[in-house]
């Protein structure tokens, strides 16, 4: 079992710094997540502790071990299955590789196959399966090996929105399984959030804020983590020289709000609602430099809300967060 | 016609009369290549084997039938059977030494390196000569008294005796092989180098991760999703070295005393320059076995991949 | 380490495919008594100029032997072929890749397997056509019989092509109201300039590197290509004047080479079409 230490870390292509003197350390058993948006030096980071890509400076130690030794296994976005082998000959490779015999193999082939339930797929070739299933088989050849790390780069990528999410929860339980520390890279903030155990936020190469799923939501480090995560992303007002920013989910009518809450009050101008079912969402402006802000309200707030008219929200004083507004950094206050 | 199927039903009855027009345009087009190449192909193709039945020369117009009497006098001829018999191993030989040099020519050049574009060029420069023109080179450079090749090997400690090479039979078998080879193992070459640029990079990755070195890599990853490549690039190496003429025409001339003779030069000899169109057609049909095994093991390839190794 | 390793396979594989053109430079330019040396000789060293260059090889190859008309005559042969085969070979392709679907691409295929049937097979049959034409030991012949050779591959080249240049402008085209044969004449000739292109400089390599046909329909000297010409014809009785020879395969290879080079990638799209995907 091992942790992954990082420190230091850079890697530079020509001009463009990839990742940015990066500094992590990994705990043992735990579901770590790189997220951010294309180009924050995720996936190279990903490819760094795999090997597949060699540093510029800084070092990686996997279980206090060098890389030469590094016994992790990668799953691929593309799962990059051998497509000349059959799934059960994808799935040995890595044992065959090792130079294990005949008959290990075979049952380690088997065990793992069947923890993902494609036990019947074994004689097929990749090409006869469908997205979900070639997916199992990359994660069966990544556990088959026994590796102390697991590194997923943006697994879902590929699967339909519907499977994504039987996917993510299939993945979560997988990992509680085998207790192995996984290394998880994504895009998406819903996925993160759902199967992080902590979130690293990372940006152009810097890594802004690690925590949980919680401390990166309501805690947020820098305008840029406050407004990554969240769907809507937080509203930010300009107010006094400082940035206010305040959730979707905070921003609601005055009335709402019971009358011993300390709250901010602001005027909305609205511009637009839409019904989406499980919540509306309120599209207007606030102040007098007119910037956009959005609320969210749940089904539950019954509130008549009319296009064009001026209504009195509020935000709890608690759930306001304060932003240098040059630097984007979290003022407390 | 096109249109419609890629819009589905939309606009039918406008697309009719273009529809139409479409069919006969297509047509037009298509005929003048259609027409050159059944008349100047296709019928010369019929009548190389129906003169392989005839007593016909190339000195009149000619013909009478002769029933399988052309067959059977090269059959006896133990000069036809040994052309046949070289033109197996000329192609078998080269082939082989052109698949091992090409791979492991790709694997060098699919790096990136300084004046990479200046050695492709070097690299090519054999394939995109006239077949004639390096063939009068290598003879010059297999010359039993000025060859370069024999002073080097000399010089290198290599040689003790000296090598007659296009006067000895089984020495100038050799020189012919080595030229098809150097001939064809650029383009074989190139070839390969397309097909390892296929090969997802991901997948090799994939096997780096999985704890494959460089030979395992090699062998059990990238050789076989080459396979298809490397095939299409053996078959044109078979078709070029079987049927081609110019090299051994001018290295040896078929000689010495008619040992190195292949079925084309032995065609030649006895069709043109013999003027037995007759015979001439008859040892040339022993070339088709060789086509129609390439064209088959084409097509098959064509449909394996076409079902897809992704 | 391994940087060195690859360098050195490199070179090795350069000079494996080089040498004989270096050789071929070497001969033009040296002094014949340089020149012919016996191998056997280990002092003499044959790789370097030992006497200094001379030009006389090549004097001899411009001034006394039929090389320049060699030039001349095949230089017509490739104009009126690459003329034929662009007229023929495009718009075939074109028909096919676009106009005919699947019975189409069937018949691109039997087109590219004419490809494959050897000159060294259909001589014979040839032999016989060119008698009755009467076309005997003239360029007239080649010119009738190159296109065998150029057209089916060239049909092949386009059809290649084409696959990798999109429907889309046609395809507006034909909406905006143009009817199919406009499109055809407005539309594709500036889509299909590169393929155009592909097809003359191979119908030229291919000409230029035709040997068994020129070898045997051309018998007089003054009428050969240099492609048959230069082997054949710069012998003196049982001499060769391998200073000229060698000047005169030089001068063809070179320029020939360049070319090629140009085009290389083309060339290979069209060959791995269907074995390599993308």
């Amino acid at each position: 079992m091992a942790g992954v230490e990082i420190r230091h870390l850079s890697k530079r292509f020509g001009q463009l710094h990839a990742v940015d003197d990066v500094d992590l350390s990994i705990r043992e058993g735990e579901f770590l997540v790189l997220l951010g948006p294309s180009g924050c030096g995720k996936t190279t980071l990903l490819r760094m502790i795999a090997g597949l890509e060699r540093p510029t400076a800084g070092e990686i130690h996997i279980g206090g071990a060098p890389p030469r030794a590094r016994g992790i296994a990668m799953v691929f976005q593309s799962y990059a299955l051998y497509p000349h082998r059959t799934v059960s000959r994808n799935i040995s490779f890595p044992l065959e590789a090792l130079g294990l015999p005949r008959a290990v193999i075979e049952q380690k082939v088997r065990w793992a196959a069947e923890m993902f339930s494609i036990a019947r797929y074994l004689d097929r070739y990749p090409r006869q399966l469908s997205g979900g299933e070639r997916q199992r088989v990359a994660l069966c050849r990544a556990l088959v090996r026994d590796p102390k790390v697991f590194l997923l780069d943006e697994p879902l990528a590929n699967l339909d929105a519907k499977l994504r999410n039987t996917a993510r929860d299939e993945l979560k339980r997988f990992q509680r399984q085998v207790k192995r520390t996984v290394v998880y890279v994504t895009h998406d903030q819903v996925e993160a959030m759902g199967l992080g155990d902590r979130i690293v936020v990372m940006d152009r190469g810097k890594v802004r804020q690690v925590g949980t799923p919680h401390e990166v939501y309501e805690d947020p480090v820098d305008t840029f983590v406050a407004t990554f995560l969240g769907q809507p992303p937080m509203n930010l007002v300009e107010l006094q020289g400082a940035l206010l920013g305040f959730r979707p989910e905070h921003f609601l009518p005055v009335a709402h709000f019971g009358a011993n809450e300390a709250l901010r009050t602001f005027p909305l101008s609205v511009r637009r609602v839409e019904y989406l079912g499980s919540d509306r969402y309120v599209y207007g402006s606030v102040g007098g430099a007119g910037a956009t802000v959005i609320a969210k309200l749940p089904a539950t707030v019954a509130t008549e809300i009319a296009e064009g008219s001026d209504m009195e929200f509020a935000v709890p004083e608690r759930a306001l967060c304060y932003f240098d507004a040059a630097t984007g950094a979290r003022q407390r206050r | 016609m096109l249109l419609r199927r890629r819009h589905g039903g939309t606009a039918t009855t406008v697309k009719r009369s273009l529809a139409d027009r479409e069919n006969v345009l297509g047509a037009a087009l298509l005929a003048p290549a259609l027409a050159y190449v059944l008349l100047l192909v296709g019928v010369p193709f019929v009548l190389a084997i129906v003169l392989s039945f005839s007593t016909a020369t190339a000195g009149s117009l000619s013909f009478g039938w002769a029933g399988f009497a052309n067959y059977r006098a090269i059959l006896a001829d133990p000069i036809f059977r040994r052309a046949l018999a070289n033109t197996a191993i000329v192609t078998i030989g080269s082939q082989v030494l052109v698949v091992v040099l090409a791979t492991a020519a790709a694997q060098v050049f699919r790096a990136a390196f300084h004046g990479k574009r200046t050695a492709r060029f070097v690299l090519l420069l054999p394939w995109a000569v006239p077949v004639s023109l390096a063939a009068i080179a290598w003879t010059w450079i297999f010359d039993s008294t000025f060859s370069v090749i024999n002073w080097t090997l000399k010089v290198g400690g290599l040689l003790h005796g000296w090598l007659y090479w296009l006067g000895d039979p089984t020495l100038a078998l050799v020189a012919i092989i080595i030229v098809q080879a150097w001939r064809i193992f650029p383009f074989a070459t190139v070839i390969v180098l397309a097909g390892l640029s296929s090969i997802p990079q991901e997948v090799v990755e994939a096997a780096i991760v999985d704890g494959a070195g460089f030979w395992r890599r090699l062998f059990h990853v990238e050789l076989p999703l080459l396979l298809p490549v490397v095939a299409v690039a053996v078959l044109f190496g078979v078709v070029y070295t079987a049927t081609d003429l110019g090299v051994v025409y001018i290295l040896t001339g078929g000689g010495p005393a008619n040992t190195t003779h292949v079925l084309p030069t032995l065609a030649f000899q006895r069709g043109i320059q013999g003027a037995d169109l007759g015979q001439g057609a008859a040892i040339a049909v022993f070339l088709l076995p060789f086509l129609i095994v390439v064209a088959i093991a084409m097509l098959r390839l064509a449909r394996h991949t076409e079902v897809g190794t992704t | 380490m391994k940087r060195v390793a690859l360098y050195a396979a490199a070179l090795g594989f350069m000079a494996f495919a080089g040498f004989p053109f270096y050789w071929m430079l070497i001969t033009a330019f040296k002094q014949n008594r340089d020149l012919y040396v016996g191998a056997f000789d280990t002092r003499h060293v044959p790789w370097i100029f030992n006497d200094p260059p001379t030009l006389e090889h090549v004097r001899l190859l411009f001034g006394q032997t039929d090389f320049l008309r060699w030039i001349a005559n095949t230089l017509i042969v490739v104009v009126a072929v690459v003329v034929v085969t662009v007229a023929v070979a495009v718009p075939a392709g074109y028909s096919l890749a676009r106009l005919t679907g699947r019975w189409g691409e069937r018949l691109g295929i039997g087109i590219f397997f004419t490809y494959l049937i050897p000159p060294t097979l259909l001589f014979i049959p040839f032999a016989r056509l060119v008698a009755l034409l009467g076309l005997q030991n003239s360029l007239g012949a080649l010119i009738l019989i190159y296109p065998t050779i150029t057209i089916p591959f060239c049909t092949w080249l386009v059809m290649g092509f084409l696959r990798s240049v999109p429907w889309d402008i046609e395809e507006q085209a034909m909406i905006d109201g143009y009817s199919r044969l406009a499109v055809i004449v407005k539309v594709v000739p500036r889509l299909i300039v590169p393929g155009i292109l592909t097809v003359v400089v191979f119908s030229f390599t291919l000409v230029l590197q035709e040997f068994v046909y020129a070898l045997t329909f051309i018998s007089s000297v003054d009428k050969m290509t240099v492609s048959l010409g230069v082997p054949i014809a710069l012998v003196r009785g049982d001499v060769y004047h391998w200073g000229a020879l060698m000047a005169a395969a030089l001068f063809t290879s070179i320029p020939l080479a360049i070319v090629y080079n140009l085009f290389i990638d083309r060339f290979i799209q069209g060959f791995t079409l269907g074995a390599v995907k993308g």
